[in-house]
């Protein structure tokens, strides 16, 4: 906590119901369906996999929910062999 | 050498989840490499109180059911370098996790870091069986209050006899950690004493967390309460818990109400563990 955040301290509640709103959108539409990341990944991984050989170690998903945009962030490290 | 700890209470609500999160990042902010995994699945809420909510998108049973790796399950903390967080699942399936997956699961963790956290969830089922199943030490989060002291009696002797560490005649340490303690209701004398819930559950004390709002605001906005505001009454319990795991030998006080400070402080009690 920065001294700044002292003065400026803002209520912890309207927080709690922004991130809550958030994620409870999210979680209801997946409700019974496997997560959209998840299966983008494994279809976007599969077309690379056409084209060069793909070591699943070296794949690195992250995602990050927004209530605008969210960001789907896939990182491939390729094979030397495979450099374009 | 690593070392996997269950965060665990019997009782469901007594804090579990707002612990695993403050001695995880309490320890990982000493340095050491710390990941806290949420063994309640179906039930997930750790992401939400690490603050993590929106960047999950693996979770344990998938790396338990080999649909992904362990690498791409964690989620490095944004403000902890050294702090991670596994998520659990949110299916309805209980069989979803079984005691060879989580095995190595645990052991691959116990590979990458210095602390392996697990946070149990609540009740004697399977999910709590498992979150234990292969720990070296337990937390045992109780509030004086009949109850969660009668369910914690009932997880203590658990832990002695359900663990592989105690199944294999090794010893198993396990801490009490008394959260929700009001000083206010201990002077009315309206709570159970730190006496008496010692003297019941005969284990040490790794502290005290008192009944704080603050616990609630950190959990609001997604962050352990040691992060969020380290000069809090809770936080400072829960570093003070954090370094006592480290081997430190401090002193426990009781917490006090405001009023009371000084004569608390002479109070004070000596750390049993
Ligand atoms: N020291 C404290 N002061 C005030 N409130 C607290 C404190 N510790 C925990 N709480 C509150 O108690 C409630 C119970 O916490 P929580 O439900 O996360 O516990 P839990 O043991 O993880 O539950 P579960 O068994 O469902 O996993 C939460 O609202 C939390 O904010
Ligand atoms: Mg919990």
């Amino acid at each position: 906590m920065s001294l700044l955040s002292l003065f400026t301290r803002k209520r912890s509640a309207p927080v709690a119901r922004e991130r809550l709103q958030l994620l409870l959108a999210h979680e209801r539409a997946l409700e019974g369906h496997t997560d959209l990341a998840a299966i983008l990944q494994e279809e976007i991984l599969a077309v690379i996999a056409k084209h060069i050989p793909i070591d699943r170690d070296k794949v690195n998903v992250k995602l990050d929910r927004g209530s605008q945009v969210s960001t789907l962030e896939i990182d491939i490290q390729m094979p030397p062999a495979a450099k374009a | 050498m690593s070392k996997v700890m269950v965060v665990t209470s019997g009782k469901g609500g007594v804090g579990k989840t707002p612990s695993s999160a403050a001695l995880g990042a309490a320890l990982a902010q000493t340095g050491q490499n710390v990941v806290i995994v949420d063994f309640d699945v179906g039930l997930r809420n750790l992401d939400l109180v690490m603050g993590a909510e929106r960047r999950v998108v693996y979770d344990l049973v998938n790396v338990v059911q080999g649909d992904a790796k362990l690498a791409q399950a964690l989620i490095r903390d944004k403000r902890v370098d050294t702090l991670s967080l596994l998520p659990a699942s949110q299916t309805r399936d209980k069989d979803a996790l079984t005691e060879e997956g989580v095995k190595k699961v645990i052991d691959e963790l116990r590979e990458k870091f210095d602390w392996v956290i697990c946070d149990s969830p609540a009740g004697i089922e399977k999910g709590a069986m498992l979150a234990m199943r292969y720990a070296d030490l337990a937390v045992v989060v109780t509030n004086p209050e009949v109850s969660s002291v009668r369910d914690s009696d009932r997880i203590i002797g658990m832990l002695d006899s359900k663990t592989v560490r105690a199944e294999n005649g090794e010893k198993f340490e396990k801490h009490l950690l008394l959260t929700r303690y009001s000083p206010a209701r201990a002077a009315r004398g309206e709570m159970l004493k730190v006496e008496d819930v010692l003297e019941i559950l005969a284990i040490p004390l790794l502290g005290i967390v008192p009944e704080s709002e603050e616990v609630l605001n950190a959990s609001n906005v997604g962050c352990p309460v040691t992060l969020h505001n380290p000069v809090s009454a809770p936080a400072r319990a829960y570093m003070e818990a954090a370094r006592r795991l480290l081997g430190e030998k401090l002193d426990i006080a009781t917490p006090t109400a405001e009023r009371q400070g000084f004569i608390g402080r002479l109070f004070g009690r000596k750390a049993i563990a």
